[in-house]
């Protein structure tokens, strides 16, 4: 079973292809209001890089988000229209799934913290399990403030990983059972994608290419707009 | 050679499936209207995240109705610009993923020349040069086709385009949206010679301006609250019409063209329709009027412009991206 990855939700552009023998080979820039320009070439560059066809893909898995809008919807809508074409089914994980997978052998509490711009942040806690990680809060989105005072509440040393971590470092810095990861594990990896969708695609948990919808967590703002409008 | 075409530039997600540009296999427009009509426009992360949603059936319902069985189509066409730069990137992103899949061509289709090429799918051996007429709600273009791919730009709108003319005036007279056929139907019941609204810039050139015109309609209202609103929509309907082809006429009488053609949205309009119609038999000139369905941003056109371009320049690389201000590329 081979499994092509596609992750577009944040800053980076990053795809990857593999499946019982691990990750094939994988492609990751940043090249950030570039998404469509460079996921294309990507793909077509890391098949080829693993000797694979891509007729021979028989899941196409996609970070659904949170994250950037835009370029979120460059990859939903490119692996939506691969696995339509290839008429394989779909796996879409989560990207604060995929920022807390990469980290799962600590033993702290795992904060997925994703960038959401307007000073606010998607987030989402973790804590490592046999094989992989568990959710232990819904994700939501807020001021990293928010995240702050979850931390604090819950008394326990924490690792927090993503790129709305490092932005809001300074509010974090200050508490001392916080730690917050590399900028080498700020963004969801296409390799991590790749990896949990194999192990979900094996117990055959996946959906339709038309079933797939990308995780917002916001409103768009006409819509707030509307609704506060409808309210007053 | 069997083209899918896909178009998600603003409000409409649209696949057809298109044969040497002359053949509509299928055509499958999903329209967002009721989406946007609580804003009173177009919301560009409203229409976004529904072309998400949307594109994936309503290309699958274009490759059935073809009866395409394997997905094997020759080219994949896409509407990369003008247009909502994240609309654009859903249907760009989606063609490029399947031309890989498939491996055939992508084309990279600029919306306007699509517009342009919606004429030819009912009359694909129209004589050359023509002058086509393009009126939407972001667009209102004079221009000369002296060739396939060969345009010069006559004249543009120097403010509102006309559709957006329609809607901001449908809008004031509480009429709803989108403005265009609204009016039109209003209009039915109205004396176009009712009110006597300004024609700006009739005999200046090919250039348009329909900002005055909208300011005059809210005076008048505002002067006689008790004006039939049929009447407004009807005079004010007739005003746009009246410019519009008082220019494209004089610009086919100068330019010796062989038809006129009428293209985007507002080419729906009836008065637009039959007054152009007029124009044509009282000129001789071969008049070229698409089906209202073609008028209107749908994917057939896409198909039909990417098939020429594919003849033209050959395919368009795997890393083109959207462009939100592309302009017609222009001699
Ligand atoms: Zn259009």
């Amino acid at each position: 079973m081979l499994i092509l990855g596609i992750d577009t939700a944040t800053a980076q552009v990053s795809c990857a292809v593999g499946g019982h023998e691990g990750v094939l080979a994988s492609s990751h820039s940043i090249r950030a209001r570039q998404h469509a320009e460079t996921l294309t070439p990507a793909i077509a560059f890391t098949c080829q890089q693993a000797r694979i066809e891509l007729s021979e893909v028989s899941v196409v898995a996609v970070d659904l988000g949170p994250g950037l809008f835009t370029g979120l919807r460059v990859g939903v809508a490119s692996a939506k229209a691969m696995a339509h074409a290839l008429r394989v089914p779909m796996i879409g994980v989560s990207s604060l799934d995929l920022l807390a997978f990469a980290v799962r052998f600590t033993p702290r509490l795992i904060g997925a913290v994703v960038d959401a711009r307007r000073g606010e942040v998607y987030h989402a806690f973790y804590r490592q399990v046999p094989g992989g990680i568990q959710r232990v809060s819904e994700p939501a989105v807020g001021p990293p403030d928010d995240v702050a005072s979850e931390v604090l509440a819950g008394g326990e040393d924490c690792l927090l990983v993503g790129d709305g971590a490092l932005r809001y470092r300074e509010v974090f810095d200050g508490l001392h059972q916080v730690e917050v990861a590399d900028a080498e594990l700020a963004y969801p990896s296409a390799s991590s994608l790749v990896m949990l969708a194999h192990a979900r695609a094996l117990r055959e948990q996946w959906v339709k290419p038309w079933e797939i919808e990308p995780l917002y967590l916001r409103k768009p703002d006409a819509e707030i707009g509307w609704i506060t409008r409808e309210q007053a | 050679m069997k083209i899918l075409g896909i178009e998600t530039s603003c409000d409409e997600t649209a696949a057809a499936v298109v044969s040497d540009a002359r053949e509509v296999l299928s055509s499958v427009v999903s329209s967002q209207v009721d989406l946007h009509a609580r804003y009173g426009g177009v919301v560009p992360e409203v229409a976004s995240r529904a072309h998400v949603e949307l594109l994936t059936p309503v290309v699958a319902q274009a490759l059935v109705e073809a009866g395409i069985e394997d997905g094997h189509v020759d080219a994949v066409g896409a509407t990369v610009g003008p247009g909502l730069i994240g609309a654009l990137l859903v249907g760009v992103s989606a063609a490029k993923a399947l031309a890989l899949v498939w491996d055939v061509p992508f084309v990279a289709v600029n919306h306007l020349e699509a517009h342009l090429y919606a004429a030819f799918l009912e009359e694909p051996d129209l004589e050359m040069p023509l002058v086509v007429l393009m009126v939407s709600g972001g667009h209102t273009l004079l221009v000369l086709m002296e060739g396939h791919g060969r345009y010069r730009l006559l004249g543009s709108t120097l403010d509102d385009a006309a559709g957006e003319a329609f809607d901001k005036v449908a809008r004031f007279l509480g009429l709803g949206y989108p403005g265009g056929p609204a009016i039109d139907t209003e209009a039915m019941a109205g004396d176009p010679t009712a009110i006597a609204f300004p024609r700006a810039m009739l005999d200046d050139g090919y250039d348009f301006s329909f900002s005055g015109l909208k300011t005059s309609v809210v005076n008048h209202v505002r002067k006689n609250p008790h004006v039939s609103t049929a009447d407004v929509s009807a005079s004010f309907q007739q005003a746009v019409v009246d410019v519009l082809v008082t220019k494209a006429r004089r610009a086919a009488r100068q330019h010796g063209a062989k038809g006129l053609v009428l293209a985007g949205g507002v080419a729906a309009n009836s008065q637009l329709r039959e007054t152009m119609l007029d124009a044509c038999m009282a000129d001789g000139i071969h008049p070229l009027l698409p089906s209202r369905s073609m008028c209107t941003d749908n994917a057939a056109m896409v198909a039909a412009a990417a098939w020429w371009r594919l003849a033209q320049d050959g395919p368009s690389p795997l890393d083109t991206g959207a462009q939100a201000n592309l302009r017609l590329p222009v001699i």
